[in-house]
């Protein structure tokens, strides 16, 4: 059931990151060393994605069906925010059969700030400045609750989530993590996929990873 | 997709258990199917074989139907009974598709029905518009992962080949529905014992004649270490302009080393 580990989103103050491996396996067998899990849901809005990938796949095409017909009746892209909502609403839609998918959503809101959504199987999702999920999350949270040290969400008044970094080191912080969980967990490796939503546009890059 | 809704019982979920009538194992099982892009287009190889009933070889395929509460009695008790040595688990569809599967035939003969009836009904459109070998993915993709939705999978690992205005493509699909592309694929066994020597051999602008014999080559490594692999294979080919399934052939073996003869010998404690 579990095909698809480890993916990871970072927000920044004008940026954001989203990043997960392109391995796919079974058990201890690897299906493929190059596959995407990061789908472009819309202009300035990614989801990576890590669980049972034939569910995944539902998802993405659901929320891309979805996403079809806002665009129809509003003449625009849905936001970030948004798009949050919306996929709250399709998995909670599926609660007592639900989509075995652990999600991170990320890219700009309507000021054109970083944010990044994270979210368990059935729909509670929380706003938050950097997140991961999958396997690998056990390796690579803790590492970056150590380096970003986010506000605590208690504080009064609420204090911003975003990270402090620049872009550049984000993008750094992001590599290092990934090499570091492909390390330990057998099931990240092969290849990183970063994506990387600024004001200028979208732009992926890549990074090889341990293939054993 | 009213062919298929017809074919289901409406109480597929709520009826009480006696009513169900899900593939609980595989009945009747074929085994590795391997692929790979080449330079024109797609080569598939999979031998003929068919195991019925108990066979104990394959590791995904512990063959052993359980139809509603009633068990069958295997007829043998061990071993493997009822041996299919012509089934052909590859087959064109429409004009630039080819499918290959492995695990239970019957399921795979179904999938045909329906895919007959997807390619007839896209025909009838007559507007020169013909389904490409993504869309039949996709289509297979669906099927799967919808059967699998209901508790009720279709048990089969399908691989699907195909070139269509010049972009080769190749995929497979489980029988959960979990699905991908790559430049080379196999199902089963071959996950194991093919894959690796693809991964190490394979490259972009294999010819045909390389192609075959690195196809062979897996082969061969299945059928001496898969025991459910019989030696009575068929290659496929698909190009731009043509599919063409060989005829049925045998690979030449060799069974004289010496660790084949005695393969106990030099392990101590063992007979």
């Amino acid at each position: 059931m579990e095909n698809c580990r480890s993916c990871v989103a970072i927000a920044g103050a004008d940026y954001c990151v989203i990043a997960a491996d392109t391995r796919m396996s079974t058990g201890y067998n690897i299906l493929t060393r190059d596959y995407s899990k990061i789908c472009k849901l819309a202009d300035k809005c990614v989801m990576a994605s890590s669980g049972f990938q034939a569910d995944v796949r539902a998802l993405q095409k659901q929320l891309a069906a979805r996403h079809l017909i806002y665009q129809h009746q509003h003449n625009k892209q849905m936001s970030c925010p948004a798009m949050a909502q919306l996929l709250s609403n399709t998995l909670y839609y599926k609660r007592f059969f639900p989509y075995y998918s652990f999600n991170v959503l990320g890219g700009l809101d309507n000021e054109g700030k970083g944010c990044v959504f994270t979210y368990d199987a059935v729909g509670s999702y929380e706003k938050v400045g950097y997140s991961s999920q999958g396997s690998g999350s056990t390796l690579i949270m803790p590492f970056l609750d150590n380096q970003l040290k986010s506000p605590s969400p208690l504080l009064l008044p609420a204090q911003d989530a975003v990270t402090p970094l620049v872009e550049a080191e984000a993008i750094d912080l992001v590599k290092t993590v990934f090499a570091s969980a492909s390390e330990r967990d057998i099931y990240t490796g092969d290849k990183l996929e970063l994506v990387i939503i600024n004001a200028a546009g979208i732009r992926r890059e890549y990074m090889e990873l341990r293939k054993d | 997709m009213q062919f298929m809704a017809s074919k289901q019982p409406e109480n597929s979920l709520l009826g009480p258990e006696s009513d169900s009538q899900r593939t609980l194992y595989p009945y009747v099982t074929g085994t590795s199917v391997v692929a790979l892009k080449y330079k024109d287009g797609i080569l598939m190889a999979a031998d003929m074989g068919a195991f019925g009933f108990h066979s104990r070889s394959s590791s995904l395929f512990f063959s052993c139907f359980v139809l509603e509460v009633c068990c069958f009695k295997r007829p043998g008790s061990y071993g493997s009974t009822l041996r299919y040595k012509s089934v052909e688990r590859m087959k064109p569809i429409g004009k630039h598709s080819l499918l290959g599967a492995s695990g239970e035939i019957s399921d795979f003969q179904e999938i045909l029905r329906y895919l007959d009836e997807l390619i007839l009904y896209d025909n009838m459109w007559d507007d020169g518009n013909s389904l490409g070998p993504k869309e039949v993915h996709n289509y297979l993709t669906r099927v799967m992962y919808n059967r699998r939705n209901k508790f009720n999978p279709l048990w089969n690992s399908l691989v699907l080949g195909g070139v269509k205005n010049g972009q080769k493509y190749l995929g497979t699909v489980s029988m959960i529905g979990v699905n991908f592309e790559d430049n080379h694929v196999a199902t089963g066994f071959g996950n194991h014992l093919a894959r690796p020597i693809l991964r190490q051999e394979w490259h972009e602008n294999l010819s045909f004649e390389d192609g075959v014999r690195l196809l062979e080559k897996c082969m061969r490594v299945l059928l001496y270490r898969d025991r459910s692999a019989v030696n009575k294979l068929q290659i496929a080919k698909i190009t731009e302009d043509s599919v063409t399934i060989s005829q049925p052939y045998s690979l030449k073996t060799y069974w004289e080393f010496s660790a084949f003869e005695n393969p106990a010998q030099g392990a101590i404690g063992s007979w």
